[in-house]
């Protein structure tokens, strides 16, 4: 299948000052494409780019096989949905939602209809003599998308939509967002600063930062194979462990050494890991440090940990070892006879291990 | 070409307006300046002499009569109606029932024409019929109010009609500062027990700087502008005694027929304007862009 | 905020303490009105005097005798200089001079503001600053060369010339209010209007002009006090016949022909304050935010 958005070597520049550098990307038809990265990294300006609000400084965008790059925000036949929500103030929520289609000359009986069918799909015929003002953020965040759905365009573009919601409201239109989009089988691109946002509606994730694309691929891949420390570190909540280890290659594999304060190194034998630097960061999730018995498999090496802090969340408990220089989090079951100040013996699933380099910070496995 | 044209309408907009500004602003005021530099008198001339009108301007009595009222007007005004407007305003935030009337009543003056204040004021401190009158038919004979034709006194007369007209403005500005002021942190003094002359000496006036600035500002603005009253109040007299440089350009503009000196003492009081507002401008337009 | 009434007061002698110092508080506060409304009533009950009570009684009595010749004088009798038409004339002026000059200036500043806060380009920020500087300017220094400019353009002393120069040196100010009114808004509303199809003046027509209803009335309201009330150019750039009432009140108060009529002169002074009175009692809240906005936000 044809892409039906592809960014090629994408540049944007304010006066001197880079913000988007060579940016490639290219989404199939039916693809949710998530750009995450902290704030500032240029997700929204990319973003604003594939739109044609913000001029770019060199490359090509193309949308259904056709060069916008030059080409007006109205002829692109997209949709957007802001932060803000940027609703018309004095329009009511059903003028909001046919203003584009009056604009573009749109007879009154198609407006009529589609308006009737994008209400009834977000459930707001209640609110469609309303004006923005009257309503509450969920509802306004409803009629944002329903602006977009009656376009019904090629692609679908979110410029952080959820952020002003709260806790609550944000999952239940996450989740909403995600029905929309298998309903739809449309094509999405959605810019967040939240990881979780991206790993729950995501089939493709660009994690940027500084401008520069940082990792390309699936939420899979971005989680349990990141390119890099920032990707490994962004990507995940809790945070992936980085611990500062000394490798050595000996018969059976490589010897991984951790430093410990006030007792002997932690030493661990990874089989797979081959031709490591001497000096290596190696990268663990929490859920991959599990309490002893609790975790089996090839790969898992059991080890005593001083344990300094335990953190019971409900459905897990974490607990936290000082290793290698780091506070390192392991995550147990609800049930731990864990103690603070005590050992504990924790297993070590060696089989999702990541390996960066300390200085490039690029993945060595 | 409709793209070129959609990214260019912007700027085709505010061509027009841009173009007056830097005409009929900036170009006007280049032609003063350089006017200025010219011996001319009832015509314009064009041949730049250098500084003989600012030399003749300084040189003459009439103007430094004239620079020396805006300084003694300016100075009493600026202060008077901010000393006026603070306490007032504070007076009026202190839950006031009345507050609204009150406050529409101290203000309605600015609403006025300059023209209409002095007019008012003319006739309040007319030494045959006004104040004067009033308070010997009190029965104190000897009282003598006659500020208004006393060369002396005159400018005096002109800072009353003028704090009258201001201070409620002045009075505005300070109320709406008071009211802008981080209520928790006054709430947390007055948990501390501090009492509430010392809120408002230590906490409150001391956070409202930026008004005391646009509130002098203002009124300095105000008072090299101030024309309109002292022609109105005394017509510049008695004698030349209450004259501004503001009645002095326009006396030797429309009356005396002397160009030269005309532009040369408006590019005074532009010198004077500038003095004031382009560090205040150059503060507030470098804070935005920060 | 702060407040008395909320201080502890437990003991009698700070209850009366604080009894005092309120009623202190209204005395001064009562003071203070009395200040400012002394020359209105002063003009009021003056200005419905015969010029005999005047004469003989005090400045501050209320009239025994209530006429309204005075006013009836003022508005078709009075003498400006040569001619004896009193205000009526002059006022119409002022009515016909202020109407289009408002309206222009405030339509220059709705559109102006809009580009410079919601359409920035390279340079919209030095050319906003140069039009802010142009409000602070003394006006003298532009009188010379507009008394030229306007003899050149051929309407020097003419009442559309008086327009013209009441546009020119209003559109910083209404600029400046438009500006400071749209960049709180944010700018994504121009960003979804754009993917919706809509240009640059569909996007002000149909989604800022509707918002725009508080400062239009502020501008208006404003620009109508600045030029109603303006007497500098209506001095220097009218003529006899097409002179602003500020003008001619003026003349009347300072002819020196004839008795000095101070009713008369009364009468004609409230009349000219009439409209921007008004205007101040009917929306004095738009006036006063204009009045700070004017002064405040650069």
């Amino acid at each position: 299948m044809a892409p039906i958005l592809d960014i090629k070597n994408l540049y944007k520049n304010y006066g001197s000052v880079e913000i988007l550098k060579d940016i490639n990307v290219a989404i199939e038809p039916g693809d949710f494409l998530v750009l995450v990265g902290p704030s500032g990294c240029g997700k929204s300006t990319l973003l604003n780019c594939i739109a044609g609000l913000e001029p770019i400084t060199a490359g090509t965008i193309d949308i259904g096989g056709r060069d916008m790059t030059e080409v007006s925000p109205k002829d692109r036949d997209i949709a957007m949905v802001f932060q803000s929500y940027a609703l018309y103030p004095t329009m009511s929520v059903a003028k909001n939602i046919t203003f584009g289609m009056k604009v573009r000359g749109v007879d009154q009986a198609t407006q009529e209809k589609k308006l009737n069918e994008v209400a009834q799909q977000l459930q707001i015929e209640p609110l469609l003599q309303r004006r923005p003002g009257q309503l509450s953020g969920g509802q306004r965040q409803r009629v944002a998308m329903g602006r977009a759905l009656v376009r019904d365009p090629k692609l679908f573009l979110f410029d952080e939509p959820l952020s002003n919601l709260d806790a609550k409201l944000r999952v239940e239109m996450r989740s909403e967002i995600k029905k929309l989009h298998q309903n739809l089988n449309a094509t999405m691109v959605y810019v967040t600063h939240d990881q979780i946002e991206a790993m729950t509606l995501a089939t493709k994730i660009v994690v940027l930062k500084g401008g520069i694309v940082q990792q390309i691929g699936s939420p899979a891949e971005i989680y349990n194979t990141p390119a890099n420390l920032f990707v490994a570190d962004f990507m995940g909540s809790p945070a992936m462990n980085l611990i500062p280890a000394r490798a050595k290659a000996n018969g059976k594999g490589t010897q991984i050494e951790i430093e410990r304060a006030g007792a002997a190194p932690l030493v661990l034998t990874d089989t797979h890991a081959k031709d490591l630097p001497e000096d290596v960061i190696l990268g663990l999730r929490p859920e991959d440090i599990a309490e002893a018995g609790f975790r089996a498999g090839e790969d898992v090496q059991e080890a005593d940990c001083l344990i300094d802090m335990v953190e019971p969340a409900g459905a897990d408990t974490y607990v936290v070892s000082q290793l290698g220089g780091k506070q390192v989090t392991a995550r147990l079951h609800a049930e731990t006879n864990a103690r603070s100040g005590e050992n504990l013996s924790l297993a070590f699933d060696l089989s999702k291990v990541s390996y960066f380099a300390p200085e490039s910070g690029e993945r060595l496995n | 070409m409709t793209e070129w044209l959609e990214r260019h309408i912007p700027k085709m907009v505010l061509a027009p307006s841009f173009i007056a500004i830097l005409v009929f602003v900036y170009g006007f005021i280049a032609w003063t300046a350089w006017v200025s530099l010219t011996r001319s008198r009832l015509l314009p001339k064009y041949e730049v002499e250098g500084l003989i009108q600012y030399e003749r301007l300084f040189a003459s009595p009439r103007f430094d009569t004239a620079m020396m009222n805006l300084f003694i007007f300016g100075t009493l005004f600026i202060i008077i109606s901010m000393v006026l407007g603070l306490l007032i305003a504070i007076l009026l935030d202190q839950k006031i029932r009345t507050e609204g009337v009150l406050r529409t009543i101290y203000l309605y003056p600015m609403a006025l024409s300059m023209i209409v204040t002095g007019t008012a004021w003319k006739w309040i401190m007319n030494p045959g019929l006004g104040i004067e009158k009033m308070v010997r038919d009190w029965g104190f004979e000897s009282f003598s109010f006659d500020w208004v034709i006393d060369p002396d006194m005159a400018i005096y007369a002109v800072v009353i009609a003028g704090v009258w007209q201001a201070s409620g403005f002045v009075m505005a500005l300070f109320l709406a500062g008071l009211r802008s002021v981080d209520g928790e942190i006054i709430k947390a003094a007055q948990v501390d027990g501090i009492p509430n002359w010392r809120i408002y000496s230590a906490i409150i006036i001391p956070s409202m700087a930026p008004i005391f600035l646009s509130a002098f500002i203002v009124l300095a603005h105000l008072a090299i502008k101030s024309f309109d009253l002292v022609i109105a109040l005394t017509g510049g007299g008695p004698g030349y005694a209450t004259d501004l440089p503001a009645t002095y350009m326009y006396a030797m503009a429309f009356s005396r027929g002397d160009i030269g000196q005309a532009a040369s003492s408006a590019m005074v009081m532009m010198a004077v304007v500038f003095a004031i507002i382009v560090p205040y401008l150059y503060s507030e337009l470098r804070v935005k862009h920060d | 905020m702060t407040d008395i009434t909320l201080s502890p007061a437990n003991s009698p002698s700070r209850n009366w303490g604080r009894i005092a110092l309120r009623w202190l508080l209204f005395t001064l506060l009562g003071l203070f009105a009395l200040f400012y409304l002394m020359p209105l009533f002063v003009m009021v009950t003056t200005s419905l005097k015969s010029l005999e009570e005047i004469r003989t009684g005090s400045l501050v009595a209320f009239p025994r005798e209530v006429t309204f010749e005075a006013w009836r004088t003022a508005w078709s009798g009075a003498c400006t200089g040569i001619q004896c038409e009193g205000l009526r004339p002059y006022f119409w002026n002022s009515v016909i001079l202020a109407i289009p000059a408002v309206a222009i200036s405030t339509i220059l500043g709705a559109i102006n503001g809009y580009v410079i806060a919601q359409w920035k380009f390279k340079g919209a920020n030095l050319i906003f600053s140069l039009m802010l500087f142009g409000c602070f300017i003394p006006f003298q220094v532009v009188l010379l060369p507009m008394a030229r400019m306007l003899g050149m353009m051929g309407i020097a002393g003419t009442i559309p010339g008086l327009i013209f120069v009441h546009v020119i040196y209003g559109i910083g100010f209404t600029t400046l209010f438009f500006r400071n009114y749209y960049v709180s808004i944010p700018q994504e509303l121009v960003k979804a209007a754009k993917v919706d199809g809509a240009g640059f003046f569909r996007i002000f027509w149909s989604i800022f002009l509707p918002l725009s209803l508080p400062i239009i009335v502020v501008t208006v309201i404003w620009q109508f006090t600045q030029i109603w009330n303006d007497f500098l150019f209506g001095v220097s750039f009218s003529q006899a016949g097409t002179q602003p009432v500020t003008v001619a009140l003026n003349n009347i108060v300072n002819s020196t022909t004839g008795v000095k009529e101070y009713n008369v002169d009364m009468a004609a002074a409230i009349i000219a304050a009439l409209p921007t009175l008004l205007v101040y009692v009917v929306a004095g809240k738009y006036f006063i935010r204009g009045l700070t906005a004017g002064s405040v936000k650069g």
